[in-house]
């Protein structure tokens, strides 16, 4: 009985400390909040070996919507953000929150849906008309219903197409954009999605790209660096490093330099003053 | 290309491929879920014998409040760990949020009442059976409990395999406190979220499998165990 504890006990202690040992071996590393946008797609996988590779810094990303990384960098949880949502971007730094907003990347929106294109929206002129016949035609539509930059930017277009949704049509689902395309692809429904990870995404069945180029479906990405003096058990050094990167030739370059099927789908336009 | 055909091929190449990166998420699933379901255990099992045994007011409402709480949504035990843990929460100083450590809590959490009140339930009835011997041998009610956890080892084993399956299983809780971070928090459940979330749902499904083998690996290990003991009882 004694001995069996003993070996519990010794079995526990080694997962305790193997545990312990993982987490002490990254000193070196700083944990960043970012969107499901520029995981999914891949782009943190291609460009932040290079970024550790020059620095020795580690990135951590913690991939969530962007309300919800407004949320854990507001708790003291993340060191740094890069996310889209220039008006609460800039809200965020009002608030205290943090010292610096800077342009990174943007690409854009694009308006998926069925094949068939019941609504007729690949005839639109501008992506207001477009949202104006989907909701004309009641076609049903998957909106991410989760605060995300994307469902900010996707309220904002119903606002300047002058709709209000709502109805059977309109089916908020508060998920990612990747699920929120499964479902969407399930239902055979409109969808608004960022570029990159639409084009990244392998399950569209009947769903395609319908409408795109409109200046309104611009996505800009900032990134941001919190405030020391609100939370000085940040690696506050570190983050400013990576940020500072990100804008520099080399981070701008890795950004371009991002492809998938041949398609660039991040374009760097950090401001070099 | 449907994904349900190309999923077994998917998960053979994965295990047959021995990529290290699945290899290292493979690892670090098996490591949070015993260390939780050891730490779980050692808490759980004399809790539920102490309470198939004493008899207190208020025994009935720690009971039930314990067998509801195997129903505890892993979602809400994440949630509150990771206000918990968070910077801004009461114990933000060790800074244990997005750490594998924070995933072991919040298994713990779920998997302890699940083993607590299965467990009381088994000594409960056991300690029916031999009350009248355990009486007689003079013992004490606190020397009685590892005596009865012993003798109930074998259904006991069950019950730890319960804690976890559900510990592996559930993705709820170590995704709000993990935070599938590549290579540091990501286990195998959130990484067929994550491959689900991208469309890739031959990888997703090939995961699945991987994950179900590895499951069913440690309960034929633990049948084994139980089978051989059985045997030597005779």
């Amino acid at each position: 009985m004694q001995h069996k504890t003993r070996i519990a006990l010794t079995a526990i202690g080694i997962l305790g400390l193997s545990l312990t040992a993982q987490a002490q071996d990254g000193e070196r590393y700083i944990v960043l909040a970012s969107t499901t946008s520029t995981d999914n797609s891949g782009l943190f996988d291609a460009i932040l070996p290079t970024f550790t590779e020059a620095t020795g810094i580690e990135v951590r990303v913690v991939a969530v919507g962007t309300g919800q990384a407004f949320e854990i960098a507001r708790r003291g949880d993340a060191d740094s953000l890069l996310v889209h949502d220039t008006a609460g971007e800039e809200r965020f730094v009002e608030e205290g929150y943090g010292t610096e907003r800077a342009d990174v990347m943007y690409n854009d929106f694009v308006i998926i849906g069925p094949d068939g294109d019941p609504a007729g929206i690949s005839e639109a002129e501008t992506v207001a008309e477009a949202m104006r016949l989907i909701a004309e035609a009641e076609a049903a539509f998957a909106s991410r219903g989760d605060d995300s930059g994307t469902h900010r930017a996707e309220q904002r277009l119903w606002e300047a197409a002058g709709v209000e949704p709502g109805g059977a049509w309109y089916r908020e689902l508060g998920s990612g954009m990747g699920p929120t395309l499964n479902t969407a692809a399930g239902m055979n429904a409109y969808v608004m999605s960022d570029r990159a990870t639409w084009v990244a995404f392998e399950n569209p069945r009947e769903l395609t790209l319908l409408f795109e180029g409109d200046e309104a479906l611009f996505n800009q990405y900032g990134s941001l660096l919190i405030d020391p003096e609100r939370h000085p058990h940040l690696k506050h050094d570190l983050a400013e490093q990576w940020h500072g990167w990100l804008l520099s030739a080399e981070g701008q370059q890795a950004i371009a330099g991002f492809t998938v099927n041949g398609q660039a789908l991040f374009f760097p336009n950090a401001h070099s003053d | 290309m449907p994904a349900d055909a190309n999923a077994f091929q998917t998960a053979l190449a994965l295990i047959l491929g021995m990529d290290p990166v699945l290899l290292g998420i493979v690892a670090l699933s098996v490591q949070v879920s015993l260390s939780a379901v050891l730490i779980a255990a050692l808490l759980a099992l004399p809790l539920g014998a102490a309470l198939a045994l004493w008899r207190f007011p208020g025994r009935g409402a720690i009971v039930v409040a314990l067998n509801a709480l195997m129903g505890l949504p892993p979602v809400v035990a994440g949630l509150t760990v990771y206000l918990l843990l968070s910077r801004a929460g009461p114990l933000g100083q060790f800074g244990l949020l997005f750490t594998p450590t924070a995933m072991v809590v919040a298994q713990v959490i779920l998997i302890l009442p699940i083993i607590a009140a299965l467990t009381r339930q088994q000594i409960e009835e056991l300690h029916q059976e031999y009350r009248e011997q355990l009486t007689s041998l003079g013992l004490s009610r606190l020397r009685m409990i590892p005596t009865l956890l012993w003798d109930a080892r074998l259904g006991l084993i069950t019950v730890v395999l319960a804690g976890f399956g559900r510990a592996s299983a559930e993705v709820g809780a170590v995704m709000i406190v993990g935070g599938n971070i590549d290579g540091v928090t990501r286990v195998m459940t959130t990484a067929i979220v994550l491959e689900t979330s991208k469309g890739n749902l031959p990888l997703a499904l090939g995961l699945g499998l991987v994950l179900l083998g590895l499951v069913l690996l440690v309960n034929a290990a633990a049948y084994l165990v139980g089978e051989t003991a059985r045997r030597r009882l005779g």
